[in-house]
C-alpha cells in the first residue's frame, strides 16, 4: 500500500514545522517513517544528520515522540509514567520537570486513567520531553480537545520551540498550523501539495481578504467570468448559492460586487468579510474542504 | 521519498538529570503495580487457586470409614433387616421405602443399594434377598459387598480363613497429595500465560509497546522485566497456596525445598515463554484468549493436574508426557511427595528449561511490535 510518495521536506533547526492536511492524507505515514517506525520503500531520512539505517539506537535517544493515539496505562500514576519513559533514555530532564513543562504536576500523582483528555495529550508530551529530546515529533496533539485544552497544549508547544527544540507536527486544523507553525507543508493524497510560511502560503492565493456571501434561493447558475473581472477580486469559487471571493481590498470589491448582483437580480442572504486562511490555501489548491475530506477519508 | 532534518548543535538544557534509572527495574515496577492495582487480576491470580483447592479439597477429603446409603423394599422383614444395619449406624445409613420411592433414588445416586426381601411364601421359610443396584458403580458393588458379609456374619457364617485388616498410609500417599502439585503446576501454567500474554497482547492493542519502540529502550529490556514480574508475582501465589495446604490439610513437602523452589521457577519460566510465544503475533484480545485456550486445553485434560495422566492410552503417552505441564507436575510431585533429589529429577528439569528457552527465542524472533 502506498500512501506517500514524492514527498520532499526539510526542517530546520529550532523551527515548528507542520504537516497540515485531512485526514487520511499520509501525515501520519510520514511522520511515522520520520521517527522510525515504518520503514520507506525508497528514498532517504535524515535524522540530525543521521540514518535510520545506521544509528537507529542514537536517533531514538535524541528524539521524541508523541504517537496519535497510544492508552498509556491507566494503573500507573503520572509521575510513574513519565519516570518509566525517563528510564528508557541515556540522558534527559527529571521527571519532575517535564511535568511542569506541561503544568501537570499538580496532577503527579493521578492515576493516567482518571485524566482528562488534554490531560493525557500532555502527560503523552511530557513522554516526549523526558529524554530531552532536540526534535520533538507531535502527531495530532490537540485532534479531539476542547477549545481550551487546545489552546493549553499550543502554549506548552511555543514554549518549547522558546526552548530550542525542534518540532515537527501534524495537524488537520489549520488555524492550529496557522498561530504554531513557522512553515507549513500541505499535504494531500500522500504528497506536498504547497509549502512554506503561513504568511507566504496565504499570500500565494492571490488576495489576504475573502468575501462569502449566499444568496437568496431560487439561485440560478451564476457566471464566474464577470465576477472575475470585479475590481480587486483575485478568484472566485461558487457552490450552491454559496460565493467565495478572494481579494486585495474589500472596501473596493464589495460595493462592485454588491452592484453586479442587484443587475442580475439576485439576492442576498448573508454577507461576511473575513482574512484568508490556509483553509481558503487547502480549498483553492484541491478544490475541497480539509474537514469534508477528513469525515470522508478517516 | 526524502526527509531530512538538519543536525542540531547541542543545546544546553536546564539541569540534565542525573539520578539513574533501570529500564528493567522500572518496567518490572510498572508491571507490579498496574497487577496490584487491578483487584480482579489479584483475586484471580492468589484467590482462585485457593478455593479451588479448597472445594476439592473438602470434596475428596479422607472418609474415616466409608458410610453406605441402603434402601429396604418396605414389607414384613423391612424392619428386621433395618434394625440388623441399624446396629452399625457409621457403616449404614438405612430408609426403607417403597418401589417407586427406591428406584427414584437409585437412578439419581441418593442411594447405593436396595435390599428387597424375598415375599414369604409357602416353598421356603427361610429369609432370601434381592440386591438391586447399578452393577456399573463401584460405590454400589462395594456397598453390596459390604452388605452382605455384614448380614451373613449377623445370620451366624463363620469365615474358614481367619483374616486381620491394618491400615496402610504414607506422608504424600492421599489424594490431597496428589491434587495440591497438580494446582500449583495448573496455577504456574494459567499465571504464566496470562500474566504474559494477555498484557503482551493488551500493550500491542493500545499502541503501547509502538511507543517503547519508539524510544531507545531495548526490547530484550522489555522482555526480560516482562518475565520477571512474572515471577515476583508468582512467589505470593505459591507460598499461600502452599502454606494454605500445609495448614488445612497438613500437606508436607518430603523433599528440598530450595530444588522445589528451584524446579517452580524453571517451570514457571517454561510457562512464561509460551505465554510470550502465544502472544507474539496476536492482534487482538480474543485472538490470544483463543490461543491460549488451545494450548491450555489439552494440558488441563492431559497433564494429570487432577488424576495421573497414566490413564490415557499407551499411544498418546509418549506426547503427553512431553506436554511442559505434565513434566512439571511430575517434578512437583516427585519432590513433594517422592522426596525425590536432583539426581533424580534433572532430565525433567532439562526438559522445561528446553521449552522456556525454546519458546523464548522464537516469540523474540517473531514478535510484532505494533
Amino acid at each position: 500500500m502506498e500512501a506517500v510518495r514524492g514527498l520532499n521536506l526539510e526542517v530546520a533547526v529550532g523551527e515548528c514545522f507542520g504537516l497540515l492536511g485531512p485526514n487520511g492524507a499520509g501525515k501520519t505515514t510520514t511522520i511515522e517513517i520520520l521517527e522510525g517506525l515504518l520503514t520507506p520503500t525508497s528514498g532517504q531520512v535524515s535524522i540530525l544528520g543521521m540514518s535510520w539505517l545506521k544509528e537507529p539506537q542514537e536517533i531514538r535517544e535524541r528524539i521524541g515522540i508523541s504517537l496519535q493515539e497510544t492508552k498509556l496505562s491507566e494503573k500507573l500514576t503520572v509521575m510513574e509514567t513519565v519516570t518509566l519513559f525517563r528510564s528508557f533514555y541515556r540522558q534527559g530532564i527529571s521527571p519532575k520537570e517535564a511535568l511542569m513543562q506541561v503544568e501537570l504536576m499538580e496532577k503527579a500523582n493521578a492515576l493516567t486513567g482518571k485524566l482528562s483528555g488534554g490531560q493525557k495529550q500532555r502527560l503523552a508530551v511530557a513522554c516526549a520531553l523526558v529524554g530531552d529530546p532536540e526534535l520533538l515529533f507531535l502527531d495530532e496533539p490537540t485532534t479531539g480537545l476542547d477549545p481550551q485544552s487546545r489552546r493549553q497544549l499550543w502554549e506548552i508547544i511555543r514554549s518549547l520551540r522558546g526552548m530550542g527544540r525542534t518540532v515537527l507536527l501534524t495537524t488537520h486544523y489549520m488555524d492550529e498550523a496557522e498561530r504554531l507553525c513557522d512553515r507549513i507543508a500541505i499535504v494531500d493524497h500522500g504528497q506536498v501539495i504547497a509549502e512554506g510560511t503561513p504568511r507566504s502560503l496565504i499570500a500565494s492565493i492571490g488576495g489576504e481578504h475573502v468575501i462569502e456571501c449566499s444568496l437568496e434561493a431560487p439561485h440560478p447558475e451564476v457566471d464566474h467570468a464577470p465576477l472575475r473581472q470585479l475590481p480587486s477580486v483575485q478568484s472566485v469559487r461558487a457552490e450552491d448559492g454559496h460565493l467565495t471571493l478572494t481579494v486585495h481590498a474589500p472596501h473596493v470589491a464589495i460595493p462592485a460586487l454588491l452592484e453586479y448582483l442587484d443587475q442580475h437580480e439576485l439576492r442576498l442572504t448573508n454577507l461576511i468579510t473575513r482574512h484568508a486562511s490556509l483553509e481558503d490555501v487547502f480549498v483553492t489548491l484541491t478544490g475541497r474542504h480539509l474537514r469534508d475530506e477528513g469525515n470522508q477519508a478517516a | 521519498m526524502n526527509l531530512q532534518t538538519s543536525e542540531s548543535p547541542k543545546t544546553a538544557y536546564p539541569s540534565a538529570s542525573v539520578q539513574r534509572y533501570h529500564p528493567v527495574w522500572e518496567i518490572t515496577k510498572a508491571r507490579l503495580r498496574e497487577f496490584l492495582r487491578e483487584p480482579e487480576a489479584v483475586f484471580w491470580v492468589y484467590g482462585f487457586p485457593i478455593l479451588m483447592t479448597l472445594a476439592l479439597g473438602i470434596a475428596f477429603r479422607e472418609k474415616g470409614v466409608e458410610q453406605f446409603t441402603v434402601d429396604i423394599h418396605a414389607g414384613p422383614q423391612a424392619e428386621e433387616l433395618a434394625q440388623w444395619l441399624n446396629q452399625e449406624p457409621q457403616r449404614f445409613k438405612v430408609q426403607i421405602n417403597d418401589p417407586s420411592t427406591y428406584r427414584q433414588r437409585l437412578a439419581e445416586n441418593k442411594t447405593a443399594l436396595v435390599i428387597i426381601p424375598a415375599s414369604p411364601s409357602a416353598e421356603s421359610a427361610n429369609l432370601s434377598l434381592t440386591f438391586l443396584y447399578d452393577q456399573n458403580r463401584s460405590e454400589s458393588a462395594l456397598a453390596q459387598q459390604v452388605v452382605d458379609d455384614f448380614l451373613q456374619r449377623q445370620k451366624g457364617r463363620q469365615d474358614p480363613i481367619p483374616t486381620q485388616q491394618e491400615n496402610f498410609q504414607q506422608p504424600g500417599g492421599r489424594y490431597i497429595d496428589f491434587l495440591i502439585p497438580g494446582l500449583l503446576g495448573m496455577g504456574l501454567m494459567g499465571g504464566g500465560l496470562w500474566g504474559v500474554g494477555f498484557v503482551t497482547v493488551d500493550m500491542r492493542i493500545r499502541k503501547l509497546l509502538k511507543r517503547f519502540l519508539a524510544t531507545p529502550m531495548r526490547r530484550r529490556d522489555f522482555l526480560l522485566a516482562l518475565m520477571i514480574s512474572r515471577f515476583l508475582f508468582m512467589i505470593p501465589e505459591i507460598l499461600i497456596l502452599l502454606t494454605f495446604a500445609y495448614f488445612i490439610f497438613n500437606v508436607t513437602i518430603q523433599g528440598n525445598l530450595l530444588l522445589l523452589t528451584i524446579s517452580i521457577m524453571i517451570g514457571a519460566m517454561a510457562f512464561a515463554g509460551l505465554g510470550l510465544l502465544v502472544a507474539s503475533r496476536a492482534k487482538t484480545i480474543e485472538t490470544v484468549s483463543g490461543l491460549m485456550n488451545l494450548v491450555m486445553l489439552p494440558m488441563w485434560v492431559l497433564s494429570g493436574i487432577f488424576f495421573s495422566s497414566d490413564r490415557f492410552p499407551e499411544v498418546a503417552q509418549p506426547l503427553i508426557q512431553a506436554l511442559p505441564l505434565t513434566v512439571l507436575n511430575n517434578v512437583l510431585r516427585d519432590i513433594m511427595n517422592q522426596g525425590h533429589t536432583l539426581a533424580e529429577i534433572w532430565p525433567n528439569l532439562l526438559i522445561l528449561a528446553a521449552w522456556g528457552i525454546v519458546t523464548f527465542l522464537i516469540a523474540l524472533r517473531i514478535f510484532r511490535w505494533e
